[in-house]
This record gives C-alpha cells, structure tokens and sequence, in this order.
C-alpha cells in the first residue's frame, strides 16, 4: 500500500537502487538521465498522437458530425496512418529557397517545445529539471520560436509565407507581453520562479484548493491564457496560418515530415500551454488528499492539463478568427494594461500586514470588479463604434 | 577537468560565429551566426554558473534582438539576394578604426586586475539581483528604464500617421 500510495517515485527509486548495485555512479546517472528524456519524449509523442484524435472528435461533434472512425476502434489509428502517409510523401525544396533556413527552421520550431518538456512538474518530485529560474526559462525559450517562425516563413521564398511570417513578428511579440506580466503576477505571490515552488505556494487550506491562483487572481489567469493562446496561433489568434487569407502562411511550402514537425510542435505546445496554466494558476499536482496519497497528483496535474487542452479545442470549435488590428488592440490596449494593474496590485497586497485569506480575499474581489469593469468599457467601445459606422453608412 | 574544455569549446564556438558574422556575404546568414554566437554566449553564462543571466541573454538577446534584425533584414530591399559587398568604400576607416579600439581594448583589459572570488555561487542569486537593482544599482537601474521609455515614446511618435 505504501509502494503505491507514491507509485512513480517509488519505481523511480527502485529502478536507482537496482542500477546502484549494478553499475558506477557516472553510469547510473548517464543512464538515469537518458531514460528520463526518452520517457518525456516518447510521452509527448503519444499525447500528441492522442490529442489530435481528441480534438478531431471534438470539433466533430461541435460540428454534428461523426469524426474519423475508420482506421481503429473508434477511429484512434487515424493519427498513426497519418503520420506514416506524411512519412512517405516527398520532401520538396521550393526553387529558389533559402536552403539552410529552410532545413534549420523546422528543427528550431520543435526544440524549444521539447525543451520546455523538461521544467514541467508532473508531482512532488517527479519534474526533470527543477530551475529556480524555471518560468523565465520557459520564456525565453517561448521567444526561440519566434525567430523559427520568421525564418520558415522568409526562408520559403513564396509570398503568402513571408506574409504569415511578417504576422508573426507582430502577433507573438505582443501577445508575449501581456502573457509575461501575468506569468509574473503569479511569481510574485509565490516569490519564486521554481515550478515546484510554485506549485507547492499554492497548497494548503482546505483540501489544497484555496490557494489555486485561480481563485486569487482570476484576472491574471484569464489574460495568460488569451495571450498563450494567441502565442499558440490558435483560432481566434490563428492570423498567421489563416486558410482563407494567406492558405497555410509560413509553412505553406513545407512537406512530407518537414510539415509534421511543425504540427508536431503545436501540439506540443498546446499541451504546454495546458501544463504551464495548470502549474502557475490551477494548482499544479495540487488537489485533495495529495499529501496522504502523492501518486494523485499526476492524476490531478493530469487532469487539469486535459481539461485546458479540451478548452482550447471548444474554443477552436466556437469562435471566428480576429481581424490583424483588432488582434493588437486587444493585446496593446486591454490585455496589458490589465496586466500592469493586476501586477501592481499583487505587489501592493502581498505587503499588507493582514492575514493571508484577507489578502486573497482582497485580490480575488479587486479582480473580479477590475474583470468586470473592463468588459464594461469594451461592450460601451464596441457599440460606440457599431453605432459610428451605421452613421458613416447612412452619411 | 571537463570545464576547461567546455569553456575552450565554447569560447571557440563563439569566435568562430562572430568571425563568419562579419565575413559572410549573405545578411540573412550573418544574423543566423549572430543567434549561434549569442547562444555560445549563453552557454558561458552556465558554465559561470549564473543560469538567469543565461536565460536572460537568450531571453533578450535571440528572442529580441536577434528577432528584430532578422526582421530588418527582410525588411531590406536586395537583402536577401546572395553576395552582396561585405565592405564599403570606407572600408580603411573602418579598419583603422577597429585596430585603434582593439589597442585600447587590449591596453584596458591588460591593466585590470582581475579580481576572483573562491565562494561558490549562491544556489538561488535572483533575490541577491533583485534587491540589488531597488536599492545600489536604483540610479541606473532607472536611467535604463527612462532610456527604454524614451526609445518606445520615440518609435511611436515616428510610426504615427500625418494629421
């Protein structure tokens, strides 16, 4: 009961021990290091395969119809089928394409995803690399990806590619701002950049639930996940491989397994994105019980994780994409502003000598009016402009 | 024993990208070997053992500043075409130049006295950096931001449209 009420660390432990009494310790650490990449690779890998089945079926059934249901019970193999259909295609070169870009950017656009892979805190313990500079690492390889972005796009030597890069620069450069200072509006209530610190700030209370920052600043949670979102390049932010406009934007010329990498990478990145909201602002591995029974926190972290990824699907399912200005004015004119203030506030609050509930209580309340208000002045922005263009049409 | 070679490896590496920024012919390449030479960079950060410096020259100095030549560069019109002059007519200059900041760089650096310090590294220096920049370094620390400021006020008042 013991060896299971822990179970990932205890095979972990067990596994050390054995190694221990076969092999030097360089060795066992060689090995123990290259397994835990190959497990956090080979998982990444298979969510992925997963999640693109999931968010097929998903965005079926928005759309009332059935999904893919040929290849495999329910359909599950599609994924796979894919995969070796796009593994055979041919691997073109545009004419006159930068070559060493062409090549490089794929693999710079998979890199940093599974780089990040190794900072996620998956349970007490159970994290690959535990930084104390563990978000700031986070972001800066977020920032990798950019200039991949650029480089496909420029690289393809085809106009709609070098538009979907042009996109990028302003979009991702943006939306990384607003996402930052939300990201930072948590590192201040924990005062760390650890992952686990963050997640283990968060426990405590009754059955580890209060203290989720999504219950302190909700309003920091809502602006890192529209700016992750439009980090992501997902519907509605999705400007940059827009169907309609520009056919795929900057990997329009990619194919075969050059054009999986990219899609690779944003699956990846969609179950980060679940992973980081999960670990800054859902409690992480935290949850009921998990200081009795540990193994319930990857269940827990899990959970949530699906749960963000699932969200992402719905919203792909449900909204229309932004026109390119109202994409900055959302990023320049309400997300950030709304993040310096949430950022103020947290660091005036966390220095208020009261105790720690009324502190929360303050924040969650102050954000709640702040998230309110906002929308307020939105909804008054958006019928003034309404009401000014049927003016200009009548005119 | 292995951190002498990683610390030649790495300084080479970082010679070596910045030789070929100023050599190559191809723009889009110099900018490439200036990310690979910022990254060698980062990684002599990490040998130092001053990972948030690392991160954050990554952070800024690819993520940003690496971005945004790349951006200029296509920007550019004839950028992209191969073989363009690397050089200038005032390429003796620029040479001469370059040769009077080597000396005095290497007049500068030969005086210092180099001070070490045996301690190891805190394991945690981001508290240290941080209270640094609000009390000691708070002059500066806000010079730069007022700077910043001024660059961002500047930008916009250039992109704004003619009334």
């Amino acid at each position: 009961m013991h060896f299971v009420s822990d179970l990932f660390r205890n095979i972990g432990l067990w596994f050390h021990g054995w190694l221990s009494g076969l092999l030097p310790g360089w060795a066992v650490t060689l090995i123990e290091y290259v397994l835990g990449v190959l497990i956090l690779l080979t998982g990444a890998l298979v969510t992925v395969l997963l999640l693109i089945w999931v968010e097929r079926k998903i965005i079926s059934r928005l759309q009332d119809r059935i999904g893919p249901n040929r290849v495999g019970p329910w359909g599950l193999l599609q994924t796979v089928a894919d995969a070796l259909k796009l593994l055979t295609k041919e691997d073109i070169i545009p004419e006159g394409a930068e070559k060493v870009s062409f090549n490089l950017a794929p693999i710079l656009v998979v890199f940093p995803t599974i780089m990040v892979l190794g900072v996620i805190p998956f349970s007490r313990g159970i994290i690959g690399a535990d930084l104390n500079i563990g978000v700031l690492y986070i972001v800066a390889l977020g920032s990798i990806g950019v200039m991949a972005t650029l480089m496909a796009g420029w690289s393809s030597n085809n106009k709609y590619a070098l538009l979907g890069g042009f996109r990028v620069v302003a979009q991702l450069l943006s939306y990384e701002v607003p996402m930052v200072l939300a990201m930072l509006s948590a590192v201040l209530l924990a005062g760390t950049m650890s992952m686990q610190g963050l997640v283990e700030a968060q426990g405590g209370g009754f059955l580890n639930i209060p203290y989720w920052r999504i219950f302190v600043i909700p309003l920091g949670f809502l602006i890192y996940f529209i700016a992750a979102l439009a980090e992501l390049e997902r519907t509605p932010f999705d400007l940059l491989e827009a169907e309609s406009e520009i056919v795929a934007g900057f990997f329009i010329e990619y194919s075969g397994m050059k054009f999986a990498w990219f899609f690779l990478a944003s699956y990846i990145n969609t179950i980060l994105l679940g992973a980081i909201a999960a670990t800054l602002f859902l409690g992480g591995w935290q949850g009921p019980f998990v200081e009795h029974v540990p193994v319930l926190g990857v269940f827990y972290f899990a959970g949530k994780t699906l749960l963000m990824t699932i969200l992402i699907f719905w919203i792909r399912g449900t909204f229309p994409r932004l026109r390119i200005d109202q994409l900055m004015g959302l990023a320049w004119k309400i997300l950030v502003p709304l993040a310096l203030i949430v950022l103020l506030l947290v660091a005036i609050v966390i220095k208020l000598p009261v105790p720690p509930l009324a502190r929360q209580a303050v924040l969650f309340v102050s954000n709640i009016i702040l998230l309110l208000g906002a929308l307020g002045y939105i909804g008054r922005h958006l019928r003034l402009t309404a009401e000014r263009q049927k003016l200009g049409g009548r005119l | 024993m292995l951190l002498p070679i990683l610390f030649i490896f790495f300084s080479i590496a970082v010679l070596g990208f910045a030789l070929l920024v100023v050599t190559t012919r191809n723009m889009f390449h110099a900018a490439l070997f200036l990310v690979g030479a910022l990254f060698g960079v980062a990684a002599l950060y990490i040998l130092l053992e001053a990972e948030f410096l690392a991160v954050v020259q990554i952070l800024i100095y690819v993520g940003a500043i690496a971005t945004l030549i790349v951006f200029a560069i296509m920007l550019s019109r004839n950028m992209m075409r191969r073989d363009i002059r690397a050089a200038n007519d005032q390429w003796v200059e620029g040479a001469v130049a370059a040769v009077l900041l080597f000396a005095l760089l290497v007049l500068v650096l030969s005086r210092a006295s180099w001070p070490t310090v045996t301690a190891a590294a805190p394991p945690d220096a981001i508290p240290g950096i941080g209270k640094a920049l609000v009390s000691d370094y708070v002059i500066p620390f806000e010079v730069a931001s007022v700077l910043l400021l001024v660059g961002m006020v500047g930008a916009i008042i250039i992109a704004r449209e003619r009334e």
